[in-house]
This record gives structure tokens, sequence and C-alpha cells, in this order.
């Protein structure tokens, strides 16, 4: 072997790499969704669906998303070799074990966590990065597929919203640990930053994660079966206009 | 045979430098040609063997823990002397050479001394070389306290865990040269005899604690570094399994044992809280500079406190005693280990101890607490402070420290001459387990000095001399010197597994210990001596009768091991009570009523006693030999101690 | 303040043992019952194993084998994990120190070896633990020579970098972090070491080689890998801090990237 695989089949080099790839992919979290919160525009879907078919088209992004793939690809590899190595370092357990006085759940159950979030985005890539790739969804206004139309219809099923919003659930706990676990496997840990590094992942984990599970709760509660807000929800909306007025 | 200790001629500054160059050399391309056993890895073994090796010797390193690091140098909490003069306030080699003769009462070897002042220099090189995490000044520069009423700040330390960061240092140097492949390191062995070949340290008889197998290895030469043997009196400050097995068989094999008497009772331990106690804990000398020691003035109001009739917040300042202020006005709480010692066990004695035992005198901080602050007191004692209250549930933040003292060290060792060489040629001894240097009394932080002294920077010289008036030819256990010895390993294991009777090792070891702290501890008479050796001759022989231990020789037993131990200490405690007997005169840890000042202190007798007592073994059962080392001393005066 | 009065018990107390009794490595073993009785709340928990042993020698039985020695909390010897934590529910406590006052009367006490495959059990409670030994001798150390070292005040650190290498220093190499560790993962025992050296410029000269030998060694000897649980320094006894792992991350990454080693 020769020092490049030696360190990167290491417990610390395959960390690094959980680490690299965790880091990549909060960005890309935050950019979808930056790009999905041209849902709540009550604009009948036409600016989503401008931003989806940029996304679908732009060379540039097409390029990245090989990225992505690589990104998830190595998270799950390295999480997978990373578990069968600490499974088998101890391959007989304790009979009584305590480990919640000495850490947090979401720290010692990433795995499951991780496995919730690989299910769903499964469900969610075929549902939407499929469909929008490969299907054929009806054009809008302007001519560009009528994805909001695919999110509308699949967010009034109560099992897809259900498995939505735990999955995100799932994704906060995850990233709670997993943010500054990142900085902390990179080595990026000092006295005077690591409370901001901290406190920025606890919030980073909490805007995202509610940020995403709003959509399905938005869409299920808030608006009629085309994506317009129902009425109730409008005139609340107008007098809770009104009156700040 | 006439002891010689071979220390040089001519003026003492040029002794060791003098005798380095009078050494033989060994060529450095033989040296891969000698082996070199080292039994024992804390402070001097480990030192000892990495210097070794780093030499060239092939070195077989032995332990019976299960890490190099764990051996009990680990638990030294003070300090390391060494003359280095940091301070500018007057320090010198000559100046901690005359303190540790005099701190010793004068019964050390004046050339051992001054050697070990002059290397104490090079080891703090040394270990901060080694990465040594010594205190520091903010300057950057080492920093030094006064220890244990020195005069000059010449200690240094790593927070209250000096012995623990040297020894790591010894350890890694060790470590590195088990990776080199020059070092071969024995876990988990323990040394059960030396094997002689024709007179000559040929090897050791050792047993895998894990798997029961009785080995045998082969060397140039031996080296113990085995520790001290304290744990003679059941409980003393040392680990559980320090013990005087290996220097007790070298002895057993022709190894002269001196001064066993010889042993430091250390004034500042907490005490025993019940009968289940298996050791007792050091608090650090350094509590006496702001703790006050006192006791009720009368017997009926310390019993009244026993009882828990009254508290001791109860009781006024006016019926307090502060003894040691009252009867040493100069140095008040600060005199040496011994008389504070023996202070406290004469307040116990006339009935006025304190806790439910009686056996404790309290130590105060409540005047410093009122003069600067709890956090102040904290930001000095704070760890110890914790690790009082977590053994005693008691704040000595509120209430006063209880203490009483406790064996800690044993001055008393195998022989070594200047080379550190026992009787038996090829057999040297390091550390605690010889008796080197330290007379009849230790001071604080020369422990861990005299033991990596020993390692680091003597027997690496010193063992030359020998190995090179031997043949570089490879040794093997081929001799039937080996067979016989394994052999005599084995008989007694299984002796011991064959009696079969109802007290457990652990019975028999404290019955020894209340009879050795009973009549060979603080204070000695010639009658109780009598009595005890007659005591400790029933015991034996009920041992070698009645003990009970479980399982078999071919695996991890923990009760055979213990049985062992204490086999050998049954007789060691029998030679340090005739030792004690023979020494009519009190000086350092050996205090004999019948030889005391008007005003109780120790009283000396140097045209009598001036001599390193080394006693030869001459067979089971028979009275042991005495042979003299007259102590000359051409460099100091002698004088009595005064601490009025 | 450790042990305060409100969890104190004091008077004699009668518990329930459950021990992992196992006669060698190759052996199964399996956890047996033991009641006990009258023990005082002041004793330590080896006294306490201690009068347990002593009960079963008088009764023939095999005593209970468990590595101890110091018992003042210094030498790392003791490694029970008791009551599925290590060293037992007191925090910053070896099992030596720890005292039965912190249990109460009627308490059922199991008490397990460390658990880790690079651990195997000698016997009943005690464990092998030279892999750490192994993980020091690839590289923990500076080679120095006895000998030949410059004067101690040549080289001046500051003291707060002195400060925190002291701290990584107070290992005592007892196993507790990998015995707590989800992973049985070594990296707190290894990062101690690491930085340790790594702060101090004494260690500089080998750092690199330092960190990737140490990491190497620890992985052959079959520990988890880190994630940042952070079980290890919350059961650590003298308090080794998580810090020191990001330390060897870092040192490890940084050596990989510009080492002169190829292979």
């Amino acid at each position: 072997m020769n020092w490049f695989t030696k360190t990167f089949t290491s417990s610390i080099g395959r960390k690094i790499i959980m680490s690299l790839t965790g880091l990549f992919l909060c960005t890309f979290l935050v950019v979808h969704l930056v790009g999905n919160l041209q849902l709540f525009r009550n604009d009948d879907g036409v600016a989503f669906n401008v931003y989806s078919h940029f996304m679908g088209h732009n060379p540039i992004i097409r390029t990245i998303e090989w990225g992505l793939v690589l990104g998830f690809g190595f998270h799950i590899y390295e999480s997978l070799m990373l578990t069968l190595r600490n499974k088998s370092a101890r391959s007989h357990g304790y009979d009584q074990w305590q480990a919640k006085q000495n850490s947090e759940w979401t720290s010692r159950n990433m795995g499951i966590l991780g496995s919730i979030i690989l299910v769903f985005l499964l469900v969610h890539l075929y549902n939407f990065f499929w469909r929008a790739r490969f299907g054929t969804p009806d054009p809008d206004i302007n001519h560009n597929d009528n994805l909001y139309k695919v999110v509308v219809t699949s967010f009034h099923q109560l099992w897809y919203v259900i498995l939505y919003v735990a999955a995100q659930a799932s994704l906060g706990y995850h990233l709670w640990h997993g943010f500054r676990s990142g900085f902390q496997t990179l080595g990026l840990n000092h006295r005077k930053y690591m409370p901001l590094i901290k406190n920025f992942g606890y919030a980073f984990a909490v805007l995202v994660s509610a940020g995403f599970a709003a959509m399905p709760l938005y869409f299920y509660l808030f608006t009629n079966d085309q994506g317009a807000l129902t009425k109730g929800v409008s005139l609340t909306l107008q007098h809770l206009t009104l009156a700040f007025n | 045979m006439v002891l010689n200790s071979k220390a040089p001629e001519g003026p003492l500054a040029e002794k060791w430098d003098k005798h380095k160059f009078n050494v033989k050399l060994v060529n450095p391309a033989n040296k891969r040609k000698y082996d070199v056993i080292v039994v024992g890895t804390g402070l001097a073994g480990a030192a000892a063997a990495a210097s070794l090796a780093e030499l060239g010797y092939n070195v077989k390193a032995f332990t019976y823990h299960d890490s190099p690091r764990r051996a009990h140098s680990i638990a030294a909490q003070g300090g390391i002397n060494a003359a280095k003069n940091y301070q500018n306030d007057g320090d010198s080699v000559f100046r901690l050479f005359y303190d540790t003769i005099k701190g010793g009462d004068y019964r050390a070897r004046e050339a051992n001394v001054y050697r070990l002042a002059q290397v104490s220099v090079n080891i703090i090189d040394q270990c901060v070389a080694q990465g040594v995490p010594f205190a520091r000044e903010y300057g950057g520069l080492l920093a030094n306290r006064s220890f244990g009423g020195a005069q000059v700040s010449r200690t240094f330390y790593a927070r209250g865990q000096t012995g623990q960061q040297l020894l790591l240092g010894a350890y890694s140097a060790l470590s590195r040269q088990v990776a080199y492949g020059k070092v071969k390191l024995y876990t988990r062995s323990e040394m059960l005899d030396v094997v002689t070949v024709d007179g000559q340290a040929r090897g050791i008889v050792t047993r895998n604690l894990i798997t029961g197998e009785v080995q045998t290895h082969a060397a140039h030469a031996v080296v113990l570094a085995t520790g001290g043997y304290g744990n003679v009196f059941y409980l003393s400050t040392n680990a559980k399994y320090c013990n005087a097995t290996a220097a007790w068989r070298a002895h057993k094999k022709g190894a002269y044992f001196a001064n066993p008497c010889f042993t430091q009772i250390h004034p500042t331990c907490i005490p025993v809280s019940g009968d289940y106690q298996s050791k007792l804990t050091l608090m650090s000398e350094s509590l006496r500079n702001d703790g006050r020691v006192w006791v009720p003035k009368t017997k009926e109001m310390a019993e009244r406190l026993r009882k828990g009739e009254i508290r001791v917040q109860d009781i006024q300042e006016d019926d307090r005693d502060y003894f040691l202020e009252r009867k040493y006005p100069a140095f008040g709480n600060l005199v040496p280990r011994d008389v504070a010692s023996r202070n406290a066990k004469q307040m116990c004695d006339e009935g006025r101890g304190v806790g439910a035992s009686g056996l404790a005198v309290y130590l105060d901080f409540a005047d410093v607490i009122k003069r600067t602050s709890a956090q102040a007191v904290s930001q000095k004692y704070g760890n110890l402070f914790e690790m009082y209250e977590k053994i005693t549930d008691e704040n000595p933040y509120e209430l006063p420290m209880r203490i009483y003292p406790a064996v800690h060290y044993t001055m008393g060792g195998l022989w070594v001459d200047y080379n550190l060489q026992t009787t038996i040629p090829g057999l040297y001894a390091t550390g605690e387990c010889n008796f080197s240097d330290h007379g009849a009394n230790r001071l604080g932080a020369s422990a861990l000095m005299q033991g990596l002294a020993d390692g680091y920077f003597v027997i690496p010289y010193t063992i030359g001399d020998q190995l090179a008036a031997t043949p570089p030819k490879p040794v093997t256990t081929d001799h039937p010197a080996f067979a016989e010895a394994k052999a005599g390993v084995q008989a007694r294991v299984e002796q011991l597994l064959s009696i079969k009777g109802t007290r457990t090792p652990g019975q028999f070891h404290k019955a020894l210990g209340h009879i050795m702290w009973e009549y060979c501890g603080m204070a000695r008479n010639a009658e109780g001596l009598k009595h005890a050796k007659a005591e400790i001759q029933k015991l034996r022989r009920e041992f070698w009768q009645d003990l009970r231990i479980a399982g078999t020789g071919e695996e991890m037993n923990q009760s055979l091991e213990s049985a062992g131990r204490v086999a050998d200490f049954l007789e060691l405690g029998e030679l340090m009570i005739d030792d004690a007997y023979d020494r009519n005169e009190s000086c350092g840890g050996h205090f004999r009523e019948e030889y005391q000042t008007p005003e109780g202190e120790a009283l000396r007798d140097d045209d009598h006693y001036a001599y390193v007592a080394a006693w030869e073994y001459t067979g089971d059962n028979q009275p042991e030999v005495l042979h003299k080392e007259e102590l000359v001393f051409e460099n100091v005066k002698l004088t009595q101690r005064s601490y009025k | 303040m450790a042990g305060s009065a409100a969890t104190t018990n004091t008077k004699p107390m009668n518990l329930k043992l459950r021990v992992w009794r196992q006669p060698n490595r190759q052996t199964e073993g399996q956890i047996v019952e033991y009641p006990i009785k009258d023990i005082s709340p002041d004793m330590s928990c080896l006294e306490m194993l201690d009068v347990l042993n002593e009960d079963l020698l008088h009764q023939g039985q095999d005593p209970v084998a468990f590595d101890h020695d110091c018992r003042e909390g210094i030498c790392g010897s003791c490694d029970l994990f008791i009551n599925g934590r290590s060293h037992g529910p007191e925090k910053g406590t070896t099992t030596c120190q720890l005292h039965m006052r912190k249990f109460s009367d009627g308490d059922t006490i199991t008490v397990e070896p460390w658990r880790a495959n690079a651990f195997p059990i000698n016997k009943d409670l005690s464990v092998d633990r030279s892999a750490f030994d192994r993980i020091i001798q690839a590289g923990g150390y500076v080679s120095v020579n006895t000998g030949g070292a410059p004067d101690g005040n040549e080289i001046p650190i500051p003291k707060d970098i002195a400060d925190r290498a002291f701290e990584a220093a107070t290992c005592i190499a007892c196993g507790a972090c990998v015995a707590a560790c989800k992973n049985a993962s070594a990296m707190l025992f290894v990062s101690a070491k690491v930085s340790q050296l790594a702060l101090l410029p004494q260690g500089q000269v080998e750092a690199k080689t330092r960190v990737e030998n140490m990491v190497a060694q620890m992985d052959i000897e079959g520990f988890g890998a880190c994630s940042n649980i952070g079980s290890c320094a919350a059961e650590c006894p003298v308090g080794i801090s998580l810090e020191n792992i990001a330390i060897l991350n870092r040192e490890y990454l940084v050596a990989k990237a510009t080492s002169n080693t190829l292979a």
C-alpha cells in the first residue's frame, strides 16, 4: 500500500473522509434549502419550476451533481467500513451498559439516523429527481416541467409527509452531532472557537431540518391540492397583514 | 568476608570522575555479546534497562505488572531534588550531599551520597529532554520549591504527580529500546530466585503470572531494581504488590542485607478506618507548611470526642494542644518526618488521639483559611483535599484533617559497594532495594533522585567493570544450577499449595503487620523486640502448617502469589527485628526507647554504631551473621540533630 | 465537590454482587452472583472485593482475580466496569478510589471486565492491556539517549504550554476510555501521548513519524475508530480532554500530508 491508500484506510483517515464529505453535504443542504424556499412563494410554482429547470439543465450544476453523488457515496461507504471495524472491536458486549450516563444519544446513533436518512433519500430521489430527469411531468405556463405540481401532489399524501418529517428530524439529530464532530475530526479545535462552532452547529441542525420539514407540513396543512393557500389561511394572512399595518 | 565498599580514594569531589576513568570499558563491538537481566521496571529498573540497551547490551527486563508503567515509583507525589541552584539561593552539590548525610543521621557512605548529589543535575536535564512536563515559571524556565524543611529550593516537580511523570519518561525510554529490539520485555513475570554459577550471578527463575509457567533466564549480569519492603508491615503507603521476594531470594543466595531495621514512617497519612483496610494513603508532606497539628489537651476530652459526645468544633482554642509547636518552637509543624511521627504516636499512646480508633491527630487548616481564603488554600492543596474527602467523606475545609503516621520507605536493603554490586559477583541492586544512599532516614524528594541516578548514571558505568572481566561467550540455561533453581521454585509452589490449612495469606500478612508495627515500628525496645521475634517465629511455623490458598500453580493464581510474598516477609521481618535489637542506639527512622536524650530525642552512638550492618544468611532457621562496614566521615562533622 | 453528603451512607450494607467469572482466556465465562454482608461504607470497592475473596477462600472457592496495585488512583492497574460504567458511577475516580458509600443497602452491583477485543481477558476481571504498551513502543517517546542532554533550562517552554502538556501526560493508561467507548476506540489514550509530545518543543523532531506510527499500531491492535461520542473523556478518571483527540487528528493529517514517508 502506498502512503495515500494507507492514510485513507486508517481509522483516522476514514474519519477524515467522513468529515470532509459530511461538511460538503452540509453545503449542499444549504443550497437545496435556499432553492426550495421558492415553494413558499404562492405563485403557482412558477419560480420553483424556473429554479428546477436551471438545476436540471445547467452544465455546471450537472457536473457538481456528480460530486454530490460521490459525496454521498463515500460518506455512506466509509460509515459502513467504520461500523464494521467498530463492531469487530468488541465482539463480547457488556451485561450492563449505561452509556446514557456519559454521552448524548445522537452521538451514539449516527448510524441509525443516517440509515433513516438514506431510506428517505431513496424515496425522495425516486419521487422528485427520477421523475424530473427521466419522467414526463406536465409543463407549466412557462413550458418548464411543472415539478411544483409533483411536490404539491406528493405533500398531500399523509404517509409521505410523515416520512418526510421523520427524516428531517433524523437529519436534525444527525447534524446536531455531525456538524461539530466534522470539525473535531479535522482537528479544527481551538479553545477559543470551539464554543462558536458548537453553537453554530446546533443552530444549523435545527434550522436546516426545520426548514425542510416546513415544506411538506406547509402544503399538507395550508394549501389545496393545486398548491394554492386555502381560503381560511388566506383570510388569516390578510387579517394579520392588516393588523400589522 | 570483609566488606569492601570499593569507594575510590582521593578528594570527595574527584572520586566519581576518577572511578569512571578507572573502571574497565567493554569494547563497543563486544557490548552486543553481553546479556543483562534487569528485574523491576520502576524508576531505577526502567532507567537502567533503557540506558544499558542504549549502550548496546542485550537487556531482558522483567516486571510482575502488566506494564512497566505501573511500578510504584508512579505514586511519588512531592518531587525530585537536584543541586541545580537555579534559584540562586546557595545550593550546591556539596550542600545536597551534606543535607542528605545529615538527614540520614550519619549512617550512609560519603562517597555514594556525594556521587548522588553530583549526578542529580544530569537527571533533570535527561528528564526534560525526554519530554517530562516539569512545572515551569511564567518565563518558561523550570520551577522549584522547598520541600521537607530544606533551606534551599531544589525540588523539581510536576504538580503532585512527579513520580508518575518521571516514570513515564523512563518507561518511554524503555519502550523505545523494546521497539529497537534491544530490550526484551517480560511482563507479568515474577522473579522467584537468582541463579548462581560458580558464585557468580548468571540468571533468574521467574513465574509467569498468567500461565503459571516457571522459566529460567540466563545473562552475564543481573540487576535488581525491585523496590522496598515496607509491606512487611502489611499496612503501608506502598502499593499492594510491593514485596521483598526478589531481594530476599537474592539474600538467601548470598547477597548481604544491610540495615534492615531502617524504615521510614511518614507522619501525614490518612488514618486506618477499619479492619478491612488494605493500604494507607499518603497526604503530601507539603500540607504541614500550612496545617497545624493538634490533639485535645486532656485525655477525658479526647475520649468524649471519640465517643461522639462532643464535636471537634466544640473544643475551645485553650483546650487544644498544638504539641509540635509547643515542643519545637523553632521548627514547629515542620520538624523532620521521624520527629513528627513519633510525637503523634506519643499523643495517641497518652490517650489523646482522635477519630473512632483514637489513632489519629488533627491537621488543621482553619487558621490559614482565615488568614488567606478557602480559595487560596484550594489552589495550593486542592487535589489533596479532594483525595482526602473522597477517602474519608469529610470536608477538610470545614473540619480538620485526621492524620496518622504510616510506613512509607525502607532505607535498608541489599548491601552494595560503590559499583552497586551486591556480595554476589554479577548481581547488582539499584533504587530502593539497595541500602546505599539514605542512611537511617531519607529526605523528602530524594527517592526519585536515587532511583534515577542509579539507573541512568551509575549502573551503566559500573556494570562495565564486571562485564569487561567476563568473557563475551554466550550464556545459556544449560548449567545444572538453572534446573536446580527451577526445581526449587516449583517445589515451593507445590508446598504452598499442599498445606490446605485454614488461614489465608491475607490473615497471616495482617498478623505479621501487627507484630511489626507494634514492636518494630516508630519506637522499639529490647524487650518488645525479643517478644516480637518469638511471635514471628511462631507465626511462621503456623504459616507453613495452616495456610489456605486456592487453585493450582498452572494458572493465574493471586492467592498463591500473595502466599509466596508473605512467606518471604515472615523471614525478613525476623531479620529486621534482629537488626533493630542489635543496634543499641537511636538514629533516623530507628528509635530505641532506651536510647534517648533527656528531652526524648534520638540519641546516636557514633563510637559504637557508625557502621552499616550487613547480614549474611546462613540457612533456614539459623541466626544470620552480622558483618560491619565501618563508615568513615572525612568531609562532614557528626552532630546531634536538634529542632528545638 | 466529589462525594456530597447527600448521597452518603453510614451504616453497614448488604449487597448482591454479580461478578464476571472466567477461568482463562480460552474458556467462556459467565456472571456469578454472590451475596455479601456487612460492607462498611468507608471501604473502597476493591476492599469490598478483598472481603469477598477472603470469604471465597474460606469456603474453598477460587477468589476473583482482578488487577489493582497502588490503590491511590495513580498506577492505572484497576479496571472494573461497574454497573455499566468504567470505574463505576463516580466521576473522575478510579475503581480503587470508589468508596462503597456511593452505593445503598440492598443494591445489586454488576462487575465486569473491560470489554474490547484488543484487551483479551486473562482471568475473571483481569484483562491484558499490553496493546497500550505496543502503541507507546511504536513512537510514544523522544529519542534521546542517556547522557548528553542539554541543560534543563536551555529550552524555555511557556507555562501554559507546559501545563497543557502536563494535563495530557497525566493519563494513567487504565483503559477506561476504551471500555466506555461504544467503538472500543483507543483514541483518547493515543491522543494524550501524541498531544503531550506535540505540544512540547522536545517532541517536534519526531512529531510526524510518531503520530503516523502510533496510529498505525493502534489500528493493528484492533481498536475501533473514534466517532466523537465523548464517553471516553466523560469516564476518564484523570480528566483527559477530548481536545487531545482533535490535536491527534490534526497531527495525523498534517503528518500524512507532509512527511517524507512514502510507504
